[in-house]
């Protein structure tokens, strides 16, 4: 075991090769690359066995990926954003293939506008594809989770594909102190990759992902996917148990943070959550009871961790850092689906916040909080809200100033040039 | 690599490995092309399919492949096979599996896929000189879908999306030589109705290594509109009136396999079928016909001191 100052690419990198993958299919993306560009270093320096293939696009990466696990090799690859959105119609068809492979996806938001900084628009586009998804908070995180994913993705109950999101450029790009496991230990935690019945070889020939014909069988073969993808949950909770026996870090399904004897919670997924984490400290200094849950495993969807959670809250805020138009807050809609039914259940609140990369401030947090004590004072939840100040309104109305005052400074030279007198609107 | 065990008819296979009582249509031009090429190829073998007619072949739980079969997405069968090829080779070099488990890796698409969607892919493969073997077979249009056009269909056919009076506006697209130029180890047109030739194509394919190519016109009464009978009638008149050139692409030259030494006219492959009708009624189409015969004579002019 050593210990590194890694960023959240390097993590995973690092979590590919303790892996020992046999193969990563890769194409570049901003903020994944980093990964790819250390791995690609480590087999050329040949330091690592296995191959590296630089697809064209995404949907051909997610196709070899895939292939590549159903022929019987370890398979690890990345990707971001606009890529997993191109890749989208090979996430649903290899998780249909039950090929159990492991994909970083680093979050990044979604065009348009075009924008290279994070929220999670892009892993949530993923949600119903099959892929099982863990959330990280921590580079040590990224690291640790993908090890458990390989765990996941080939184990007997589920053989399916598994994402291990993290944040763009605030896990991505942000050096921690990472403790790399001791590669014969993270080996054998991990394990020889098994291909099972899912293999090419010229003396067992097979026929996968074939057509079926009418809604019968079809129904049959999703429907086992899901109850594969409910499996995951007993399932990743032991091998979670495995990995804090061995390594001493604990990942169980939902993060609780001070939450036992807490009247009120923030909900919230991904690394902007240890924000909220210091302002339940800082709120806890002077009196509050509150804390703070955080899925780590989205899909499978961990129900009754949440609803053992939170069902005793009087109130709590669901903070998105995603957006489904028509809608609101993902997040917020799955953790009412755990809640609902529950005995005096709690008022949920739902903030989306921190879209493209928008911070989120302290201040805002506990204004959140003040909320939550407003609702259950008046026994009822204030409608949804953005997190946008007034400062940044200001901001924002300066910029389109700037672009109407250009458009007419060119709508203005046109017509001098053109010498005609047409008045302007 | 002029060795072949396939100097006259009967040296032919007649193992027929493909198996039967697929659900594609009688007188399918692609499915004969491709019993042929199986019959070469063998067992030892993925098929690494795309979205169209061939689909069908594998649905669940029947196959007629005695080998392997793994159905991808319209536009990235040659991803699947770089994914295969790819893991395949790295578990014979770890030796995880011994040399007998090896599979040659053939992508099966059609023209849709291999002209349009899926170019991009293909493209990547060969950059890559990935060692695969690509069989398109080219019904010219969208089949699956009800024959559509697409970048494969001649000019002045009649598809469900091009069904004015004079058919489809566009060209056929060249895929043997956007192929070509990019200097793969093989590209090869063949036909089901000229066995002989296609059969020491596919001989030759099978024995090379990197991106290879093999056309296959496959001429389909459901799309073209004509009487399944006639599929192996279409198929010969397709070579004799020099619309469906048979040649390959090796060593950087383009050799013609087939010159037919006295052309018929297009005319008599074009009446044949119900797209091309509007050519002959109500009237003859005097001009466009003229221009169909010209274009196929100025490509052979182009050839014929080869
Ligand atoms: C991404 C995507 N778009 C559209 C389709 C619908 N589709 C299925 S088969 C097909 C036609 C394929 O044409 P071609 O490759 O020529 O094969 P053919 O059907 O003629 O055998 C289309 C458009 C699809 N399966 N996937
Ligand atoms: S539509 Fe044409 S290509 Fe498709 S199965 Fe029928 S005959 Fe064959
Ligand atoms: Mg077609």
């Amino acid at each position: 075991m050593t210990r590194q100052l890694l960023t959240g690419n390097g993590a995973a990198a690092w979590a590919a090769r303790l892996a020992k993958v046999d193969y990563v299919p890769a194409f570049p993306i901003t903020p994944q690359t980093e990964i790819i560009e250390t791995l690609s270093a480590w087999f050329d320096n040949g330091e690592i066995p296995g191959r590296m293939t630089t697809l064209e696009s995404e949907q051909s990466m997610i196709t070899a990926a895939g292939a590549a696990a159903i022929t019987g090799v370890r398979v690890f690859t990345a990707t971001s954003s606009q890529g997993l959105l191109y890749g989208m119609e090979m996430l649903y068809t290899v998780a249909g293939w039950r090929a159990p492979f492991v994909m970083i996806n680093v979050s990044r938001g979604l065009s348009a506008p075009l924008t290279l900084e994070p929220d999670h628009n892009d892993i949530l586009a993923a949600r119903d594809s099959g892929f099982l998804q863990i959330h990280c908070a921590t580079c040590q995180e990224v690291l640790d989770s993908t090890l458990i994913a390989y765990r996941l993705a080939e184990h007997e109950k589920v053989r399916l594909p598994v994402i291990v999101n993290q944040d763009g450029f605030y896990l991505s790009f942000t050096r921690e102190p990472v403790e790399i496991p001791d590669p014969a230990l993270a080996a054998r935690f991990v394990g020889q990759f098994d291909p099972e019945n899912t293999q090419l070889r010229a003396s067992a020939p097979t026929s996968q992902a074939v057509a079926v014909l009418g809604g019968s069988p079809y129904s049959y073969f999703r429907y086992e996917l899901h109850l594969a993808a409910q499996q995951a949950l007993d399932v990743y909770d032991e091998v979670a148990a495995e990995f804090a026996e061995q390594f001493g870090r604990d990942y169980s399904a939902i993060e609780s943070y001070r939450i036992d004897d807490a009247e009120f919670a923030f909900v919230m997924m991904g690394c902007f959550a240890t924000k909220a984490k210091e302002a339940v400290d800082r709120l806890r200094d002077i009196g509050w009871r509150i804390g703070l849950v955080r899925p780590r495993l989205l899909r499978p969807f961990p129900e009754q961790a949440l609803h053992d959670a939170l069902a005793d809250k009087k109130a709590i805020a669901i903070i998105d850092q995603n957006i489904s138009m028509g809608k609101g807050g993902v997040l917020h809609t799955e953790v009412a689906s755990a809640l609902y039914g529950a005995k005096a259940a709690p008022l949920l609140t739902s903030y989306i916040g921190g879209l493209g990369g928008r911070d989120i401030s302290q201040e805002e947090l506990f204004e959140i909080a003040n909320q939550l004590k407003q609702a259950v004072e008046k026994g009822s939840a204030p409608p949804p809200r953005l997190l946008y100040t007034a400062g940044e309104l200001r901001e924002m109305r300066k910029l389109q100033a700037i672009a109407h005052v250009e458009r007419q400074e060119l709508k203005l030279g046109e017509e001098s040039d053109n010498d005609q007198g047409e008045g302007n609107d | 690599m002029t060795e072949t065990a396939f100097r006259r008819m009967k040296d032919l296979p007649s193992t027929r490995l493909l198996g039967t009582g697929t659900p594609m249509c009688a007188g399918c031009g692609g499915l004969l092309a491709l019993h042929e090429i199986y019959d070469i190829l063998g067992e030892k073998t993925v098929f690494i399919n795309a979205a169209g007619c061939m689909t069908l072949l594998s649905v669940y739980p029947f196959t007629p492949f005695r080998g392997s079969w793994l159905y991808t997405s319209m536009a990235s069968a040659p991803a699947g096979a770089q994914g295969v090829r790819d893991a395949l080779d790295i578990l014979l070099e770890q030796k995880r599996i011994s040399a007998d488990e090896d599979l040659q890796t053939v992508v099966l698409t059609g023209d849709g896929s291999a002209y349009g969607m899926g170019l991009s892919a293909t493209s990547g493969a060969i950059d890559r000189n990935l060692d695969f073997l690509y069989i398109c077979y080219d019904n010219e249009g969208y089949g699956n879908t009800g024959q559509q056009f697409s970048e494969a269909t001649p000019h002045a056919a009649k598809t469900s999306t091009s069904s004015g009076p004079r058919g489809f506006p566009g060209f056929k697209k060249d895929l043997f030589d956007i192929w070509a130029a990019n200097r793969p180890a093989y590209v090869a047109t063949v036909i089901g109705t000229e066995p002989l030739d296609l059969a020491r194509k596919i001989e030759k394919a099978k024995n090379m290594k990197g991106p290879r190519l093999i056309i296959a016109l496959a001429p389909c009464p459901t799309g073209w509109d004509y009487d399944p009978k006639e599929t192996v009638e279409i198929g010969k008149l397709a070579v004799k009136t020099g619309v469906w050139p048979l040649k390959e692409y090796i060593d950087g030259k383009v050799v013609h396999t087939k010159i037919p030494r006295q052309r018929k006219p297009v005319e008599e492959y074009l009446q044949k079928q119900g797209r091309f009708a509007h050519l002959f009624k109500p009237e003859r189409n005097e001009k466009l016909l003229a221009e169909i015969q010209q274009r196929i004579d100025v490509y052979w002019e182009g050839i014929s001191n080869e």
